[in-house]
């Protein structure tokens, strides 16, 4: 691993991630032994700046959810580091721990399951400000209906259950609850993935209202690139548990490097039936991240792979100001 | 009322569907999933069904292949296949027709595969039983089409039981059931929905590929616009059980008339297309047990606040041409009794 082909930190930096990995075990027989390793990340680094939105894209299986968690610890990382505003979030424990946890929150994926179906929304929305005893009674409850308006809901809809809501209010709900703790950092993974495509717009929108207003920065997971372009400052793409490339987003759509962000981009169905473009088609299936292929993980399906690929992984480097690539084409 | 659709080709449709209605009785009320559908499909076209949840897309593409269980049912309407009605078939020759003529393939191909078959099992049962071909021969052509339809190693793989495949090789093998005894229909609902971009862009190659090889026609069913503006030749926009709009796909995205499809195709983020905010489509969809008088779409409507239209609210307008080939369902472009439309399709 190459020490100096890091994104250098600057004084803007709010997260800093070093090195990142993290291997799952796979058990197998009567006795559960460890038979391999599902290596979802796998030595990633880079940076969000204060107010920032990094877009994190990627096909199942690249590892982004698991970056997601793993830097507010709902799983705990392999090795590596992740700083938020200087501090060392995998050393802290316990009552320091927790109160990291105010400064950076998440909105999942899917509004089916992670509403608890047995509590009205309010106490939902109001379950973070209890357990890190913020304020009175009264004043959590002037929380929740403030942050409930914020996302277009009324003071009414706290009392209700889950299952009363649609897909794109229990969305805007957990949104609501990631913001009731005026986070700094929140990790929204998937959060319109699981929306009809007229829904996304309003939750999109809705997302973008909030970081302006309440200066927040965030890590946007998604596999929609479409989205991903229209959310984002900087854009990260990962391919089995690897950063392929790093750079502003408009940088990125316009001169994408690495030949799998390339690829991604000419898979997606373009809504104008005029532009019937010249498609770059992927051969086969994405590998298992239990058995990486050798050198570049991308090699055996990279239309212009060359034999090193197959021997050397290639290094993360700044190929141009601001823009990072792990690809020996480009290198 | 004017019929909505007149074949003014020289081809005689494949399939025609005309006032399909399909209700489910539910102990909370009668849901009208499917409300007065009509639409046709000529041989070799490629058809888009397009809407969000709930709009009636599937339940119409079950209903073509009466695949509707109680509470559902079908209550109204006519389905004609190569001249002939469905609804009155007997149940014996509807199995005869679902696969060998007109056959499905579906969003998530892992729970549509038995699981405790082989992939080359599941499609050689398909031709044993409709062509009486001994184990063998359908062993042998079910192994020709996994190798057909991309899968490689087919010989081996065709010995690998579903949860063994991954996201994109089992919806392959669903398009090789589908597509095995050459039916002149597929209907593929979502059938890159749940695959990843890189894979869905090889499976809709792989479709298209077929039916050009093939000249089978294709009811595709989808939300994504960029799917119908890749694949299809004409398209269906749905809204709660209803078409609003229907026309070729050129048309639908260079001349959208129906305030739903206009805000749909603004409310997409398009690749090298930065807007500061999306369009939006106030409220959502209707609940359809309790539909609003007048036109479904109404209470989202901007157009009508716009040009303050009453009708909206009281009388739900007809699906109508507004030319050979585009018909749409708004007051936007009818005249009625007072009501005088404000704008022209053209």
């Amino acid at each position: 691993m190459n020490e100096a082909s890091q994104p250098t930190p600057s004084a803007a930096s709010l997260i800093e991630v070093r090195n990142l990995v993290k291997h799952f075990p796979v058990r197998a027989g009567i006795l559960q032994r460890v038979s391999g390793w599902v290596q979802a990340v796998d030595d990633v680094s880079f940076s969000i700046r204060r107010g920032e939105t990094l877009g994190l894209v990627g096909e199942s299986g690249c590892g982004k959810t698991t970056v997601g968690r793993t830097m507010l610890r709902l799983i705990e990382p392999t090795s590596g580091t992740v700083s938020f505003n200087g501090t060392d979030v995998f050393g802290l424990r316990g009552a320091e721990l927790k109160g990291m946890r105010r400064n950076m929150q998440i909105i999942f994926q899917d509004p089916y399951s992670s509403l608890d179906p047995r509590m009205p929304i309010g106490e939902s929305v109001a379950e973070g400000l209890k357990i890190h005893r913020i304020g009175a009674a009264r004043e959590r409850q002037a929380t929740v209906i403030d942050m409930l308006r914020k996302v277009g809901l009324e003071e009414y809809h706290s009392r209700r259950y889950p299952h009363e809501f649609s897909g794109g209010q229990r969305q805007r709900i957990g949104i609501a609850r990631a913001l009731a703790l005026r986070p700094q950092f929140i990790v929204a993974d998937e959060p319109v993935s699981a929306l009809d495509v007229s829904i996304q717009s309003q939750v999109l929108n809705i997302l973008k209202d909030l970081q302006q207003e309440f200066h927040l920065t965030y890590l946007f997971i998604a596999h929609n690139m479409s989205v991903v372009e229209h959310i984002s400052d900087r854009v990260a793409v990962m391919y089995l548990g690897k950063v392929a490339e790093l750079t502003e987003r408009s940088e990125l759509f316009s001169n994408p490097l690495h030949p799998y962000t390339q690829a991604l981009m000419s898979a997606i169905p373009m809504p104008d039936p005029h532009v019937r473009k010249q498609r770059i088609l992927l051969p086969g299936d994405v590998p298992s991240p239990l058995n990486p292929p050798s050198g570049c993980r991308f090699h055996p399906r990279c239309p212009v792979a060359m034999d090193h690929c197959a021997v050397q992984e290639p290094a993360f480097q700044e190929v141009s100001p601001g823009h990072w690539a792990a690809c020996w084409r480009v290198a | 009322m004017q019929s909505a659709w007149v074949d003014a080709g020289d081809k005689t449709p494949l399939l025609e569907v005309e006032d399909l209605k399909t209700y489910f009785f539910t102990d909370d009320g009668v849901v009208k999933a499917v409300d007065g559908v009509d639409f046709f499909v000529r041989r070799g076209e490629v058809f888009g069904l397009v809407g969000e949840s709930g709009c009636g897309k599937s339940v119409s593409a079950f209903s073509i292949l009466r695949l509707i269980d109680p509470p559902g049912q079908i209550v109204g309407g006519t389905i004609k296949f190569d001249g002939h009605s469905i609804l009155d078939l007997p149940e014996n020759e509807m199995i005869d027709l679902r696969g060998s003529r007109i056959s499905m393939i579906f969003q998530q191909p892992q729970s549509s595969l038995n699981p405790v078959f082989t992939v080359g099992d599941q499609i050689a049962e398909v031709l044993q039983i409709h062509q009486k071909m001994s184990k063998r021969q359908a062993w042998d052509r079910a192994v020709e089409i996994l190798h057909t339809v991309g899968i490689p190693d087919a010989d081996s793989r065709a010995r690998a039981y579903p949860h063994e495949l991954s996201g994109g090789q089992a919806q392959r093998v669903m398009i090789a059931m589908g597509l095995v005894l050459n039916p002149q229909l597929l209907i593929a609902d979502e059938p890159t929905t749940a695959l990843d971009v890189t894979i869905q862009a090889q499976i809709l190659d792989l479709i298209r590929e077929l039916r050009n090889r093939w000249n089978t026609s294709v009811i595709l069913i989808t939300h994504d616009l960029g799917v119908i503006a890749e694949m299809a030749e004409r398209v269906a926009v749905m809204y709660a059980g209803r078409i609003v709009e229907q026309t070729d796909v050129r048309t639908l995205f260079d001349q959208p008339l129906h305030p739903y499809t206009q805000g749909l195709i603004a409310s997409i983020p398009i690749l090298g297309k930065v807007l500061e905010r999306l369009e939006v489509i106030p409220g959502s969809v209707p609940n359809l047990i309790d539909l609003p008088a007048g036109c479904r779409f109404a209470p989202r409507c901007v157009a009508r606040t716009r040009h303050a239209l009453g009708i909206c609210t009281e009388i739900e307008p007809d699906l109508i041409r507004v030319d050979a080939r585009h018909a749409v369902r708004c007051w936007l472009y009818q005249d009625h009794g007072n009501h005088r439309a404000p704008l022209s399709a053209h």
